[in-house]
């Protein structure tokens, strides 16, 4: 199918993309990369008044290091990521995860501000931002505020963001030098919607695990972070028997729903499965 | 509702101009308006790759952008890979290995694969594949596909 009928805005900045938003007064539609709004539209599954395309403002696409944090300009594309110099070395982990974004002709269109404004929470981006417990910078008519990923997403499909608010900035916290990570994850088809996914990093002393890092993507309405699995690892260290337990906590700490692609039972078993490979390979990298 | 909008932009090397409704789909402005119908519509929702082109150098999905986002744009289409009435080496191996049955999902193969060897100019089997299982083909001839790349890419490596 052809997308409705919409009135179309290319705003050339934030403020003037903000204040499309208000005239609209939640009638809008913000159209960032488009490879999940545009489908929506070509089915007809969304009908807004107006589309705001902010493909067209460039202080929205960039790389920035600074003070120990990586931050990224919302229109910056899954593929500049996954080739960034900056992100390989400071953020290796979002580096791998963006290699499960769909396909590189996807991630050419696709950007993470979008990716985690649309909130599926199979998704990776969303994963990773609550793994590493990064922040988004979102911009409204009452100015700007910062939103952790627990304050963001709400459930399936939704962010906290009120109809005129803007995400503009994703901030993630630079990868400790030497730290392991992984990102696992199961679809049927590469490419497809993960059924399950794990974010995971570990800082390790030796045998002792100083931090652990894990978040689920695909097992329920918000991607979760594993608070109590992690506390295992930095209780009991980073051997076999520490890792199962990890990976059977994980399973216990996510609340998957059943659809059409998978049962709950079998996500939860994904969960752990998958916590425990990615907990190996993350401990096999790190320094 | 907005009225009707100007595309201006490149595609395969040639200036071109149009008018469309915002809501317009760039694979539909490439095949109705300009007449360039080697790029196919398939699923229209990103899943199949049929309509895959390049934009600004990059394979992208042309049903999951609009007409109006690509004013500006260079783009390259299947019509724009055969240079002085001769098939472009990534073409020529595809006829080579039989890497097209029906033919339908040739232009995104094409153009998904040239993106994939820009990338990774020295492809494994694997890493073929998994590129390439961004775009489906129906026929499931996917074996002469994959060694159709895998044989194209030496050769653009030498480049031509």
């Amino acid at each position: 199918m052809k997308p409705p009928r919409f009135d179309y805005h290319a705003p050339r900045s934030v403020d003037q993309a903000v204040e499309l938003l208000v005239r609209y007064g939640g009638d809008a539609k913000i159209l960032a990369g488009g490879q999940s709004l545009m489908p929506m539209l070509n089915f007809r599954l969304t009908r807004p008044a107006a589309l705001v395309d902010v493909n067209r403002i460039p202080a929205l696409a960039y790389i920035r290091e600074e003070d120990g944090t990586v931050a990224f300009g919302a229109m910056t594309r899954q593929r500049t990521i996954e080739f960034s110099p900056v992100v390989a070395r400071r953020l290796p982990l979002l580096q791998e995860a963006t290699r499960w974004v769909g396909h590189l002709p996807i991630r050419s269109r696709g950007t993470i501000g979008g990716s985690i404004a649309h909130a599926d929470p199979s998704a990776e981006y969303p994963a990773v931002l609550t793994a590493l417990q990064g922040e988004v910078v979102v911009q409204g008519p009452r100015g700007r505020r910062t939103l952790e990923p627990a304050a963001l997403f709400e459930t399936y499909l939704t962010t906290s963001l009120a109809p005129d608010e803007l995400l503009i900035e994703v901030r993630l916290p630079a990868m400790a030098a030497g730290a392991g990570f992984a990102f696992e994850e199961f679809a049927r088809r590469h490419g497809d919607f993960a059924l399950a996914g794990i974010a995971a990093m570990i800082v390790r002393d030796g045998a002792r695990c100083t931090t652990a890092r894990l978040a689920s993507a695909g097992a329920g309405p918000v991607p979760v972070r594993l608070r109590a699995a992690e506390e295992i690892l930095e209780r009991d260290g980073l051997g076999a028997a520490a890792i199962a337990a990890a990976a059977a906590r994980a399973a216990e700490l996510v609340d998957p729903d059943s659809d059409v692609h998978a049962s709950a039972d079998y996500r939860r078993h994904l969960t752990r499965v998958l916590t425990a490979r990615a907990l190996k390979r993350a401990v096999d990298r790190a320094r | 509702m907005t009225e009707a909008v100007a595309v201006s932009l490149t595609v395969n090397g040639a200036r071109r101009e149009g008018r469309c409704a915002p809501r317009k789909l760039l694979v539909d402005f490439l095949r109705e308006d300009l007449g360039l119908t080697g790029t196919h519509v398939g699923c229209e929702h990103g899943i199949c790759g049929a309509c895959t082109i390049l934009i600004d150098g990059e394979a992208a999905r042309s049903c999951l952008m609009l007409a109006v986002q690509a004013d500006g744009a260079e783009i390259t289409t299947i019509e724009g890979l055969m240079q002085d009435g001769k098939l472009h080496p990534l073409q020529e191996a595809f006829r080579d290995h039989h890497g097209l049955q029906c033919g339908f999902c040739t232009p995104g193969m094409l153009l998904t694969a040239l993106d994939l060897l820009r990338v990774n100019p020295d492809p494994s089997e694997a890493d073929v594949r998994e590129g390439l299982s961004a775009v489906l083909c129906r026929c499931t001839g996917y074996h002469g596909i994959v060694k159709a790349v895998r044989a194209a890419a030496p050769v653009l490596r030498g480049g031509s």
